[in-house]
């Protein structure tokens, strides 16, 4: 009987963390295959140095995402030699939104010079699997990929004099100091994800 | 004499449903969201149907014809459409205003202004993820919150029909 009530719970949680839909803190990340602006296949797994990954859903269009562009730039600049690179995805379906195409990105990509891939989330299978709701949106994993912040970058989109914290930077540092990171969790304005109703 | 007719007119203008050309004078804007947040939580019979949306934010445009529809029906009703715009402060005249007059918008609309997005996104509710669309229905305690976007004004009327008939 008590092993019914344990069982039952069990499936109760469950049926809520589908109903959540993606990741908590603490869970592992799905590693996964994505087409690069440059045309090639990247996986988490092909970074054999990476101390974690600063996964970030982003897109083109998105106003509160392309505030965010030169602070990924910057992030990815002093991050990635310390073993944290960006991992940007677009998850956008660009038949909804077409400056969001594989061919846009790849432009945008290069006006801005970015130092980090550029992936795009192609079917929209890996997004979902994440629980990204909006663009930009952050998921912050450690070597093993575990979920150890999920959010915004800092607490101030629109500008960058004003921001006072950076949660992500924040989550960094406590990871490399052996910490959880505190918040964990934040939320943010953003772009929903744009997919086919 | 002169001053009871000028407050007749100035009463009759303020009873028209929306100006007949916007300007930034005719929305308010909130800088804090303290200042704001009664926009959430009038305390009266009426119901409102709160919509947060931006010019900047696609599929917030294409449903804003639905709730402005539901205004149009609200006449006589006791029954409010807000719009709560996200635009940003340097587009209030080069894109807001026009986006007003060029959409004949007939609801209320209110900016919200106040930068610290993450220290009130839970207050307008906790389920929001941060992502617009929303839609918000509300009448004295009763709440009901959507993260979605709504595809027709019939969608609209039934998110609404435990609220009042419409």
């Amino acid at each position: 009987m008590k092993n019914l009530a344990i069982l039952l719970t069990a499936l109760v949680g469950l049926s809520f963390s589908f109903v959540g839909g993606g990741y908590e803190v603490g869970d592992t990340a799905t590693d996964f295959q994505l087409k690069n602006i440059d045309g090639e296949m990247v996986s988490l797994s092909d970074f054999e140095d990476a101390k974690g990954f600063i996964v970030t859903f982003t897109c083109n269009h998105c106003p509160y995402a392309v505030m965010y562009e030169d602070r990924l730039i910057e992030l990815h600049k002093t991050y990635a030699p310390m073993g944290y690179p960006v991992i940007a995805i677009n998850p956008n379906d660009p038949a909804v939104q077409p400056e969001d195409s594989y061919e846009k990105m790849k432009v945008r990509a290069s006006e801005k010079e970015f130092p980090f891939v550029y992936l795009f989330d192609e079917g929209q299978k890996i997004y979902p699997q994440y629980g990204a709701t909006r663009t930009p949106h952050v998921f912050l994993l450690d070597a093993e990929r575990t979920v150890m912040y999920i959010g915004a970058i800092d607490d101030s989109p629109r500008d960058v004099s004003a921001v006072s914290e950076k949660y992500l930077e924040n989550a960094i540092m406590a990871i490399e100091s052996g910490k959880n990171p505190e918040p964990s969790f934040t939320k943010a304005v953003g772009c929903s994800i744009k997919t086919k109703a | 004499m002169r001053l009871f007719i000028l407050s007749v007119i100035f009463s009759l203008s303020s009873l028209t449903a929306f100006p007949q050309s916007w300007t930034l004078k005719d929305v308010d804007i909130y800088r804090s969201f303290d200042d704001f947040e009664h926009i959430l939580d009038t305390q009266n019979d009426t119901t409102y149907l709160v919509n947060f949306w931006a010019t900047w934010c696609a599929p917030c445009v294409k449903e804003l014809p639905h709730f402005e529809e539901i205004q149009k029906l609200s006449k006589g009703k006791k029954l409010k459409v807000v719009l709560v715009s996200l635009d940003f402060e340097r587009q209030f005249e080069s894109r807001l205003i026009p986006f007003l007059n060029k959409n004949k918008i007939a609801s209320d609309v209110v900016v919200l202004l106040d930068k610290k997005e993450s220290t009130w996104i839970d207050k307008v509710d906790p389920e929001w993820s941060g992502a617009i669309p929303i839609t918000l229905v509300y009448k004295g305690e009763k709440r009901n919150f959507y993260e979605k976007s709504f595809h027709s004004t019939d969608e609209l009327k039934s998110i609404l029909k435990p609220y009042l008939n419409i």
